[in-house]
């Protein structure tokens, strides 16, 4: 199987650079340019046509078009807009969005600069969570050096429409990525989540009409605008879904890391091809989780079933789940979600009530606990998984977990209940033989995640 | 004693005021300053950030609760988060957080008897792929083996705290491919 998907670099173009954050080595590949072209020489609402034609979906997991999201923007006079930049990145196995500001926080800055002229916008915040110090930190140089050379401030570009940047840091709470609950958290509020409607682009950040987008999709702004939005759209592999994005692959893979790749990669080739396949060669891949743990998990071993030409799978009926193209529409026809596009990727060694029982733990740990379902639901989830993995579980144990999880669904305010419903009822669907030899074996299920890997800890062999 | 900034944050303070279209928004940044400063937000923190912002000290300390980073009692001179998460835990974190408690005498969740590192566990730190690894004060270090633990926490024990400064500098050493 060769690696045969043409893969430009856009967004990772000047990663490999050496000081590639620094303002002039990212203005020798390019940083600014597409900025200097269009701020107040191109209408905003050619900019905006071309990011809808582009087919950009927004890299935060809901794969919502940027373009139609910044089409909901309909200020009153007198109303101030706002774009928020999502960097919160806290979904679990999610780790493309620090790379960016880390290594090229001039793309983001630039993506700010195009973005908030496109929507009308005179200030961004950028809101980045705050253990990710150094990232916040090179993002704040970058802006200071694009200020001394006027590009941020009262007129970038000698063009009179000021833009201003203000980062805004968090302080550990992954419901601050929820785009209301970020907005409460940026005035300095608990982060809870809001009711919507209101939608933000209505009433957003101090109330006043506000677009949030996640920080991948901003950064990838110059790069569409440069090429023009039908030549983005065409990159990629399948119609819908634009572009190259950032890949994630962790866990039991050879070479983790965040590759660059078009939209539409299947997901045996981020493991085998990207990911360099299995850490360890003598095992067998056993489940993927494919884009955060909110995702539901996928099974090498299970088929598509898409026999009817109508179904949007049709084309990969009878293939193994993994090689369908990673793409928003058609992981939701899987019964996934894309999410954030990074994957865990889990070998066989492990036991999947134990991954279960890691992930429910995270949801316990961090529900805002504004609504019941959610605050008493995850905790419920994570006492039965207990039981079960202690060896005290009940047969019925398996059927309450998934009533647990259907009362979750769609009962709450925000998104994040259904975010732990749905891939709790994926492991149960996908694994329940596993679920029902833990219950009927009635003792502790006694197992480690890190066999595959504690001898290179112990070791110093990485 | 009454709390105050020192000269240099209090100018940053001021700076951050006019950040914002409301002054109740530079509330999480104003708290960062604090806790740079002084380690946690005591009492007298929360009675000053209040005043300052025109909030009820309820309002601040709803706050302060809310977000994990906030430590509302002291903390060891530093703070030593490991990633339990999944991707980590795939990657040897039950072995990090066994080397740690082992080496520091203490458990997940405590301070070591000198008082010098607090052990806490974290939720997944956006490090995945670089994982295990563990955040301490500001920063992170990844692809951790025992023998690479050990050597970095030989280096933190030899420092003073970190908190802003030292995060910077370590930043600039960077900058200039010392780092
Ligand atoms: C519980 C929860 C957590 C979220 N966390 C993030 C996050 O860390 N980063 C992010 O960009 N979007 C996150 N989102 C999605 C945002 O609400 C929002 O949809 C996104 O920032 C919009 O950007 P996009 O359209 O460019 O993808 C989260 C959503 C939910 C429900
Ligand atoms: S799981 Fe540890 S950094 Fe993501």
């Amino acid at each position: 199987m060769g690696f045969s998907t043409p893969s430009p670099k856009i967004l990772t173009s000047r990663y490999h650079l050496e000081d590639s954050f620094t303002l002039p080595v990212a203005m020798k590949a390019g940083a600014y340019a597409v900025a200097r072209e269009v701020i107040g020489k191109k209408s905003p609402e050619s900019i905006r046509d071309e990011v809808k034609k582009g087919n950009l979906r927004g890299r935060g997991g809901a794969g919502f078009p940027a373009g139609v999201k910044w089409g909901f923007l309909n200020p009153r006079p007198g109303q101030q807009v706002y774009l928020v930049v999502n960097g919160d990145e806290s979904e679990p196995g999610t780790f493309k969005d620090r790379t960016i500001l880390e290594r090229d926080p001039h793309r983001l800055v630039e993506g700010i600069l195009i973005s908030c002229y496109a929507i009308g916008a005179h200030k961004a915040f950028v809101y980045i969570r705050g253990e990710l110090r150094f990232g916040q930190l090179r993002l704040e140089k970058a802006i200071e050096e694009a200020r001394a050379r006027g590009f941020v401030g009262p007129r970038p570009f000698g063009v009179d429409y000021p833009i201003d940047i203000v980062v805004h840091s968090g302080a550990g709470a992954y419901i601050c990525g929820e785009e209301t609950a970020l907005l409460n958290s940026l005035e300095g509020r608990r982060g809870e989540p809001r009711i919507k409607p209101p939608f933000p682009a209505v009433e957003g950040a101090f109330r006043q009409p506000t677009i949030v987008n996640n920080l991948e999709t901003i950064a990838t702004i110059p790069g569409l605008v440069e090429m023009g939005g039908e030549a983005f759209a065409a990159l990629g592999l399948v119609p819908g879904d634009g572009g190259t994005r950032l890949y994630g692959v962790s866990g039991h893979v050879a070479r983790p890391g965040v590759y660059e790749a078009p939209a539409g990669l299947p997901l045996r080739e981020l493991i085998y091809e990207l990911g360099g396949g299995l850490l360890d060669a003598n095992r067998q891949l056993k489940a993927v989780i494919p884009g955060g743990s909110s995702t539901p998990v996928l099974r090498p071993d299970r088929l598509v079933k898409a026999s009817d030409p109508q179904h949007p799978l049709h084309a990969w009926d009878g293939k193994s789940e993994i090689d369908v193209p990673m793409a928003v529409d058609l992981f939701r026809a899987l019964g996934t979600m894309l999410g954030t596009c990074c994957a865990t990727v889990i070998d066989d060694s492990v036991n999947m009530v134990e991954v279960t029982r890691n992930l429910m733990r995270f949801y316990r740990h961090e529900s805002c606990g504004q609504c019941t379902p959610c605050r008493e639901g995850t905790g419920w989830l994570v006492d039965v998984l207990d039981q079960i993995a202690e060896g005290r579980g009940k047969p019925s144990d398996v059927d309450l977990l998934v009533e647990i999880a259907n009362n979750m669904m769609g009962n709450t305010i925000c998104a994040f209940a259904d975010g732990t419903a749905m891939p709790l009822l994926g492991m149960v669907r996908q694994f329940e033989e596993e679920f029902r030899a833990a219950v009927a074996a009635g003792r502790p299920l006694d197992v480690r995640h890190d066999t595959t890997t504690r001898a290179a800890f112990q070791g110093g062999n990485r | 004693m009454a709390f105050a900034l020192t000269p240099e944050r209090e100018k940053q303070a001021v700076a951050l005021l006019e950040r914002y279209p409301e002054k109740r928004a530079a509330l999480l940044p104003l708290l960062w300053l604090c806790q740079r400063q002084h380690g946690y937000i005591s009492e007298e923190i929360v009675a000053w950030v209040a005043e300052r912002l025109e909030l009820s000290t309820a309002e601040v300390k709803g706050v302060v609760t809310f977000y994990t980073m906030f430590f509302d009692h002291p903390v060891g001179e530093h703070v030593i988060w490991v990633c339990r998460t999944l991707a980590c835990e795939l990657r040897g974190a039950k072995a990090v957080q066994e080397h740690l408690e082992k080496r520091l005498g203490c458990k997940a969740g405590e301070t070591s008897a000198d008082g010098r590192f607090t052990l806490l566990k974290a939720e997944c730190l956006a490090s995945c792929g670089t994982a295990p690894m563990v955040q301490i004060d500001d920063l992170y270090y990844e692809n951790l083996t025992a023998e690479k633990l050990d050597r970095i926490l030989d280096e933190v024990a030899a420092s003073g705290p970190f908190y802003d400064r030292e995060a910077r500098e370590r930043f600039e050493a960077d900058r200039r491919g010392e780092g």
